[in-house]
């Protein structure tokens, strides 16, 4: 079985970002870009799973600037067999991507779809499903185990009360959580190695997909700052604020 | 035209975050009708039936939906779509699950976690774990959208709406549920407790955070949350989670205890109306966003503060 797995390029998880004062967006000169954290676990699930034989290859993709190569070949490095980077410099809405990754599917004809459950920029939490209902498919989102047999896949969902576990029959689309794995880290001869796996290059106008925007912008700003409070120097003092001052105990 | 927001209960109930949402619905204006999907359903269908401003009432009994999984709502949704302008949900797990497939069945944008409404076509949502906030206007036709519920208040009773069958889809077979933990407390549900406790990796094990935390909580008569940190450890079951990826809270008091406060915590409670912070490093970032800090080793202060409550 081959396994696909989209992987999307954002800011680093530990960048505190900044708003443009103009309310144009957010400032992305000269910050750290990394693997979307969730498309990590996803990369190294489909690894784990072709580690204990239940899949052939890994073929990772990415939509996005050409830029996005790099997040191609930190997956490559991982342990991905080729990637795909559909190159485009155009914010694509995650229906775009889904329309996009659709016919990557239908070309690569996978078991397997495994992807993060949000991207961490602009934590819109959807492709996946949209990607699951373009092809017909069935979704396991929010997972936190995968059990793969060769018709049928057994996916441990994280939901609000608590753990949902759902059977979907094959091909299927898989969303992952935090809890899925721990990522592996890339050695330094992998790093070398991935340098020269294969890297199809494309483009969205190659799959017939446009990718104009469907939801217009009109502003973008900060959040209402909190300001810091005070220190108390007790447990008393504590409470006695919380009741008198704050009326909240 | 009128606005389809799919509920979320467990069939003898209906779920507080649907009263939520259904506020940002009647913001969003138009007749509102509300989906219940289900088996046995009936009592939640009436406790819909009996929010103010509802105007119909939508149930849809077959096995099928029984753990609301994806497939066959989604299908049951887009059946009814062409009634709609709007389609909504609380961006709940199940509301986060479904309404994704829909507006690609509908070939529609989705609107993710709406915490403002600012007009019927246009949105306040935030982006980079609330670290911005983006206004959006929807420009299909069909506007689908999840609901931050934290951000709205409950809508209250009052309402007497019919209660309407709607046809069931056929089965698609896609997916089949094979089980799901029993709900494990009986405390407050996060969502909607007035108080909420969170511990942190700073507990240490799954023994001491329920010595040091349960107790605490149970005076305050608090929900309990968690970091990322003390979940990924085995110190507090998932569904206890706050922050980006976990629940998002506004309580009216949120102490979180033993937690640094990186950014993706604070996505998740930082609009809390008070916020205590119990940390043992003057410079954690958690007090940067606390309303009142108590620089402590928690195994002192919370004992204490058990006592003084
Ligand atoms: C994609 C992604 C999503 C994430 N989503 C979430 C999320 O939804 N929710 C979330 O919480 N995190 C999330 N995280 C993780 C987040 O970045 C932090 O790692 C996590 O919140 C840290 O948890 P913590 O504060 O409990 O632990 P730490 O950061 O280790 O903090 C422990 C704190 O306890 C204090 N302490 C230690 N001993 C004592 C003592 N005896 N008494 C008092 N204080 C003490 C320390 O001073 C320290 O400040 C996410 C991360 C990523 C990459």
């Amino acid at each position: 079985m081959k396994i696909l797995v989209p992987v999307k390029r954002v800011v680093d998880f530990n960048v505190k970002i900044r708003v443009k004062p103009d309310g144009s967006g957010v400032d992305l000169q000269n910050v750290k870009m990394s693997m979307n954290p969730f498309d990590e676990i996803a990369v190294e699930e489909a690894l784990r799973l072709k580690e204990a034989g239940k899949a052939e290859e890994v073929v990772v993709v990415s939509i996005g600037p050409a830029k996005a190569e790099e997040t191609l070949r930190t997956a490559l490095a991982m342990g991905a067999d080729r990637a795909i980077l559909v190159e485009t410099d155009d914010a694509v809405e995650p229906l775009a991507v889904a329309k996009i990754l659709k016919a990557v599917g239908e070309a690569e004809q996978p078991g397997l779809i495994l992807l993060g459950k949000q991207a961490i920029d602009d934590d819109c939490n959807q492709t996946g499903q949209m990607l699951a209902a373009l092809l017909g498919w069935g979704q396991g989102t929010f997972a936190s185990k995968v059990e793969l047999a060769s018709d049928a896949v057994t996916v441990t969902r994280e939901v609000d009360g608590g753990l949902q576990t759902v059977s979907l029959r094959l091909p299927a689309v898989v969303t992952t959580d935090l809890r899925l794995n721990e990522p592996r880290y890339a050695s330094l001869p992998n790093i070398m190695r991935a340098k020269k796996k294969p890297l199809d290059r494309r483009t969205p106008a190659d799959f017939g997909v446009a990718t104009a925007a469907r939801l217009r912008i009109l502003r973008t700003e900060e959040p209402a700052r909190r300001m810091a409070g005070v220190k108390v120097g007790s447990v008393a003092e504590l409470v006695d604020r919380l009741r008198t001052e704050a009326g909240v105990l | 035209m009128a606005i389809l927001l799919l509920a979320d209960h467990d069939a003898a109930g209906l779920a507080g975050q649907t009263a939520r949402a259904l506020t940002a619905a009647l913001q969003i204006g138009g007749d509102v009708h509300i989906l219940v999907a289900g088996v046995n359903a009936r009592p939640a269908a009436e406790a819909a039936s009996r929010l103010a401003g509802v105007a119909q009432v939508l149930l849809a009994e077959t096995a099928a939906f029984e753990h609301a999984l994806a497939e066959p709502l989604a299908d049951l949704i887009v059946s009814l779509a062409p009634g709609y302008d709007t389609i909504l949900g609380a961006a709940t797990s199940t509301g986060k699950n479904v309404l994704p497939r829909v507006a690609a069945l509908l070939d529609v944008a989705q609107v993710s976690d709406i915490v403002e409404v600012v007009s019927a076509d246009t949105f306040k949502r935030p982006i980079y774990a609330g670290n911005a906030i983006q206004t959006v206007q929807a420009t299909d036709a069909t506007r689908v959208i999840t609901v931050r519920t934290a951000s709205f208040a409950a809508t209250g009773e009052g309402g007497n709406a019919p209660i309407e069958p709607v046809e069931a889809v056929a089965a698609c077979g896609l997916s089949r549920f094979v089980g799901e933990t029993a709900p494990i407390s009986d405390r407050p549900e996060l969502a909607s407790a007035r108080v909420i406790l969170s511990g942190g990796r700073a507990l240490g094990s799954l023994e001491k955070f329920n010595e040091r935390i349960l107790p605490v909580a149970d005076k305050l008569g608090a929900a309990v949350g968690a970091s990322r940190a003390a979940v990924d450890a085995g110190y507090a079951p998932n569904d206890w989670q706050v922050g980006q990826t976990g629940k998002i809270v506004a309580p009216q008091l949120y102490i979180a205890v033993g937690i640094s406060g990186a950014i993706q915590h604070l996505a998740g409670m930082k609009d809390s109306k008070v916020i205590v912070a119990i940390n043992r490093d003057e410079d954690a970032p958690i007090f940067q966003i606390a309303d009142y800090g108590l620089v402590a080793d928690l195994f002192v202060a919370l004992p204490e503060l058990e006592k003084a409550l």
